[in-house]
């Protein structure tokens, strides 16, 4: 069974004034295919760093520790090799691609991921229905990838590409925030169609409980300063729900 | 997106670093030089050969543009025309073919080539006629001659055409354009300077702009050792809507320069112009000047220019000067932008992390970059091939890239 296994994992950050500056110190994390892990924390806490760094974003160096697919090094690839060895960053703020319109970009990557173009029919049907699961309208798929999508556009358009795309794992960098009700609705439920089809592994970040009434997670990590401070079941979060994370910010 | 040198100016809010010339936005201050005020003359003596410290010369490699300020007898370029059925095409002296009633050579190399032209062309399209193809005119230069030639490019009223010169070849060429466009007229006119490494090109395109008549002039620069266009407009009489897009690669050691000057005195008139370039390799240099003069008559004018520079590699150098002149406050709206940025790191992340290769990520990019332009020449044929053209350039910089960009 796939396994992303992350091994006391340390972080740091270059800041303005050329300094350099630990955010991750020590992260423990093993995530197995079909299981949704929830990484809640208060804002600062290192969750979205832990994102990037998986992802391989060049802002963030990585000091000390291991992240490996199956045992396969993560941290010795490149940004598209990750992605084609089956990992996915659904983004907290998506870029802007001007000129490059949506099903151009969907159709590349699929390729790039796949080592192959996708057969033209069933890649045309597959494109509308994810879309219209997820009640995009068809002619956003000629738009120019993020530009001037709406806040729950973007979002939509990131669970479109983790339906398409099939990773073997799914971090989501707060997917939930900026959301409205309806909308969270609808991107909670493209996570659980993916979950359902192909399985994925996915880790949740998140800094509300909200989203955790539509996608159910097996395992709640609560991250503080730069490390996980508790883990335990679905019962965690609704502990968090009540007390905040104001105890474990006092303890530390 | 990380920035080397960025300039966005609001039109409120005064002027850009990189502006060089006097720069007002209303409010009655006089500018200590006017852009009116530039000599134009048909008359080679009234330009001096440049030295480089000429304000409109001190960008350009005097060197390579040496032998297009030389008087005296030159060649024409060979120039082939296809045009529909109901298109008019002549050629012969300038007086022959009516040219200079809308053109006035504007610095010296476009009076030298004035004065040396011997064969001149005309292509007319008659009132009312929309013509279904485009009016292709292909200019193609000899190694180791200096040319010149003159195209008028006349337009009739309420007619609708669309017209592509293509410049190929090689050696030394000065070309004046000079486009009449009717009242009501709807005409497309695209420059491409396709030509070999080693040409060197001197352009002066002037266009005037009829009642209420459409023009748009698109510049595709991406041949040539070293390019000079300058692009003039002015409106006939109130109504009329001008566009001036461009888009050029500049590769090592290459120089491209695009000059604009809209000069607004009808009323009720449009202008919108858009350059948008790439430079890679050692010694690249792009040049956009961007005037615009808003006379104290050209009451309800609308403009706005823009200018955008996307820095592949170091040692490349792109020069954006945006020059607005505004001598009444009764405008519709007047603005410029100008941004000279490297690649979007974010942007390059963002699709790597799609499974899509360096390489590949930064060809979609600059795809992206130039294609709204591009894309708006009418010709898929034409844009295609530009498009493959620019992506061949840009394969360089991939091999060239790799080396200085791996650092994690």
């Amino acid at each position: 069974m796939p396994t992303l296994e992350i091994r006391d994992l340390h972080v740091t950050v270059d800041e303005a004034d050329g300094g350099t500056k630990e955010i991750l110190r020590g992260v423990d994390l093993t995530l197995k295919s079909g299981e949704v892990h929830a990484v809640m924390g208060p804002n600062g806490s290192g969750k979205s760093t832990l994102a990037y760094s998986i992802a391989g974003h060049p802002k963030y160096t990585v000091t000390g520790g291991t992240v490996t697919l199956d045992g396969e090094d993560v941290l010795a690839m490149s940004v598209d090799e990750r992605a084609r060895a089956g990992l996915f960053l659904a983004m907290q703020y998506p870029v802007e691609v001007p000129g490059v319109t949506v099903s151009n970009f969907l159709r590349t990557a699929k390729t790039a991921i796949d080592g192959e173009a996708p057969k033209l029919r069933t890649w045309v049907k597959d494109v509308k229905q994810a879309m219209d699961d997820l009640k995009m309208d068809p002619t956003f798929a000629e738009r120019n990838v993020n530009e001037h999508f709406s806040g729950g556009e973007k979002k939509r358009h990131e669970i479109l590409q983790m339906e398409l795309l099939k990773p073997k794992f799914a971090i989501l960098d707060e997917t939930d925030s900026g959301l409205d009700v309806d909308a969270l609705k609808v991107v909670s439920e493209g996570v659980n169609r993916a979950l359902a089809s192909t399985g994925p592994g996915v880790l949740l970040i998140t800094h509300y409980t909200r989203i955790l009434r539509y996608i159910k997670p097996q395992f709640v990590h609560v991250f503080v300063d730069g490390r996980v401070a508790e883990q335990g079941g679905p019962e965690l979060a609704d502990s968090l729900e009540e007390t905040g994370y104001d105890r474990f910010l006092t303890r530390a | 997106m990380t920035a080397v040198d960025e300039t966005t100016t609001d039109p409120a809010a005064g002027s850009p670093a990189n502006t060089a010339r006097a720069h007002s936005h209303g409010g009655g201050v006089v500018p200590d030089a006017s852009r009116a005020e530039r000599v134009t003359s048909f008359d080679v003596a009234d330009f001096e050969v440049p030295t480089g410290r000429e304000e409109e010369w001190k960008f350009s490699p005097l060197r390579e543009f040496a032998p297009l300020f030389e008087t005296g007898p030159a060649g024409s370029a060979d120039v082939e025309v296809t045009a529909p059925d109901a298109v008019v095409h002549r050629s012969g002296t300038l007086q022959e073919v009516g040219a200079g009633t809308a053109f006035t050579p504007g610095d010296r190399a476009a009076a030298a080539g004035w004065a040396a032209t011997t064969e001149a062309h005309l292509v007319s399209v008659p009132a009312e006629a929309e013509l279904d193809a485009p009016v292709l005119v292909t200019v193609r230069g000899t190694a180791g001659t200096t040319t010149s030639g003159h195209l008028v490019v006349e337009a009739g009223r309420h007619s609708r055409a669309l017209v592509v010169l293509a410049h190929t070849g090689s050696g030394a060429h000065r070309g004046g354009v000079e486009v009449r466009a009717g009242d009501g007229a709807d005409l497309t006119v695209v420059t491409l300077q396709e030509w070999d490494a080693d040409a060197v090109h001197v352009g002066q395109h002037d266009v005037l702009v009829g009642r209420d008549a459409r023009v748009r002039h698109i510049a595709v620069s991406l041949g040539g050792k070293a390019v000079r266009v300058s692009t003039n407009v002015r409106y006939a009489a109130p109504g009329g809507d001008a566009q001036a897009l461009g888009v050029y690669f500049a590769d090592a050691g290459q120089h491209l320069e695009h000059r604009l000057f809209v000069d607004h005195e009808a009323t009720n008139c449009k202008s919108y112009v858009e350059y948008k370039g790439a430079l890679q390799g050692d010694d690249a240099h792009a040049v956009w000047i961007g005037d615009v003069l808003i006379r104290a008559a050209a009451e309800a004018t609308e403009t706005y220019e823009l200018n955008r520079n996307l820095v592949l590699t170091d040692g490349a150098r792109a020069d954006s000067v945006p020059n607005l002149e505004i001598e009444t406050g009764e405008i519709v709206g007047a603005g410029h932008a100008s941004a000279t940025g490297r690649f979007d790191d974010e942007q390059l992340f963002y699709l790597q992390a799609r499974g899509i290769p360096e390489d590949e990520a930064r060809r979609l990019v600059v795809r992206g970059f130039f294609a709204g332009i591009v894309e708006r020449i009418g010709v898929p044929e034409i844009s295609e091939r530009l498009m493959t053209t620019i992506e061949t350039e840009l394969a360089a910089t991939a091999l060239a890239g790799t080396s200085s960009t791996e650092e994690n």
